[in-house]
């Protein structure tokens, strides 16, 4: 295939970017969106040109750390992640856009690549629990429930690699921080800080920039997990909640 | 800041639902009509003064309405600075025109409440051609058989109509009531419902007297 590809380059945080068009030849099918790159890539150092700069770990879409703005999608056409998108989904001859999360609370570092440490930030503030050392307590003697331990890890699958707030009108985290809080809140070990969770995560969230979720939807589209909405609906009723009793 | 908007909201929804029966009133003539208007007024007197009742209603929906206004603009001018830079290629998944014309529509609705209050409330002024003072049916009736009035009416029920389909479920997601996908059906179809019961109705009156359908005497 051969694609036309539109890319942002900025060469520093403060530096001012700009999109630049580059021309790709005989890209397979069966390449990732990324070994695509790793192509285009290997073109520009051949030319001594500064390669173009972009997150990816695993490659196995469990880490959350790569994510592209693909002609204005986040991940891309499919429901997936950058890593796991494959060429296949592309025509011969198209134009793709490529362009790194926008968001003020995830500031540009270098072309693609964006600082997330924002959402780190969220997770310090109440995105865990407290666990007593020692030996490990019998698992049979802290039950859950089968439908709560199925909601908390259909939550737990956020890999919090920043589609949703990409994809956001609003460029808000509520659908991240709904998924952390409907994880941690429907097992027994999350009780003890569910009240104080949500309040500092929420403060946290707001402090860091992000935006209001206005129930648009975009974010659960965007996810390459599938998050649904309604772990936003629980971060609202825990917030509620929170907030009346005091917290 | 979210639920205050919600909370608002829900007491608007309330608000014009009334609002609506009202001025199906219309049709059971202008008597009727000035019957009801001046019945809101005397509504539990002698136990409050004349049109006590109403002012307070009307203390608590502008109160309702700062609040709402004033929460729509500070979210909105959050989420602005939430992105400063803008994505030069974003294509919608989902966003649909109601949760796009949230906040145009808003303001749209605010700038027709200033033109409608001032019509029927505050100046009356009467831009049809039936004499029509002091009797509050006439002056509807009279107004609404200026084609240009109604189209006014109409767009902005379009504005209402579209602001509470998306408003009346995210207000259910934003108070916690939308927990699982039944919910959140449930949600929607009530926000469809009202949406559609209250632009209806609302429309109802003007189009019946531009037609000639309800005539002044």
């Amino acid at each position: 295939m051969n694609l036309t590809l539109k890319i942002w380059r900025q060469s520093g945080p403060k530096a001012k970017g700009e999109m630049v068009t580059y021309p790709v030849t005989d890209i397979s099918e069966d390449m990732s969106f990324l070994e695509m790159l790793d192509v285009l890539n290997e073109q520009l150092n051949a030319r001594g040109e500064e390669p173009i700069a972009f997150d990816s770990d695993c490659r196995e879409g469990i880490c959350g750390m790569c994510g592209l703005m693909i002609s204005g999608k986040a991940h891309g056409p499919e429901v997936t992640t950058t890593c796991q998108l494959h060429m296949r989904s592309f025509s011969d001859g198209d134009e793709i856009t490529i362009e790194p999360w926008r968001a003020d609370a995830f500031p540009v570092i270098k072309d693609l690549v964006v600082d997330r440490g924002s959402f780190d930030r969220i997770i310090q503030a109440g995105g865990f629990i407290s666990a007593n050392t020692g030996s490990a307590p019998e698992a049979h003697s802290v039950p859950v429930p089968k439908p709560k331990a199925d909601r908390a890890f259909m939550a737990a699958a956020c890999i919090g690699c920043g589609a949703c707030v990409a994809a956001c009108p609003n460029a808000s985290g509520m659908l991240f921080m709904g998924a952390k809080i409907t994880h941690l809140g429907e097992l027994p070990q999350g009780q003890p800080e569910r009240d104080a969770r949500v309040v500092n995560m929420v403060t946290q969230h707001d402090h860091e920039g992000f935006g209001g979720c206005t129930n648009i939807g975009e974010c659960s589209s965007a996810c390459p997990k599938e998050i649904p909405l309604d772990v936003i609906n629980q971060l609202n009723k825990d917030l509620r909640g929170a907030l009346m009793r005091g917290e | 800041m979210k639920m205050l908007m919600a909370g608002s909201g829900a007491l608007f929804v309330f608000y014009v639902l009334v609002h609506m029966y009202g001025n199906l009133k219309i049709f059971a003539g202008v008597d009727a009509f000035n019957e009801y208007a001046e019945h809101l007024r005397t509504l539990f007197t002698p136990f409050l003064p004349y049109a006590g009742f109403l002012w307070l209603f009307r203390v608590l929906l502008i109160a309702a309405l700062v609040a709402h206004a004033w929460s729509a603009f500070y979210l909105w001018s959050r989420a602005r600075s939430a992105r400063t830079t803008r994505y030069v290629a974003k294509a919608a998944a989902r966003a649909t025109v109601k949760s796009k014309m949230m906040r145009w529509g808003g303001v749209a609705l605010l700038l027709f409440l200033v033109w409608h209050l001032l019509q029927f409330t505050i100046v009356k002024f009467n831009v049809g051609s039936l004499p029509a003072e002091g009797n509050p049916g006439l002056l509807v009736i009279s107004s609404f058989q200026v084609w240009w009035v109604v189209l006014i009416y109409l767009l902005a029920l379009v504005a209402l109509g579209l602001h509470l389909y998306h408003g009346v479920w995210s207000a259910t997601q934003t108070l916690g009531w939308a927990g699982n996908a039944a919910a959140r059906r449930r949600a929607k179809t009530l926000g469809t419902v009202i949406a559609l019961v209250t632009s209806v109705g609302f429309a109802l009156p003007p189009l019946a007297i531009l037609f000639g359908l309800v005539k002044g005497s």
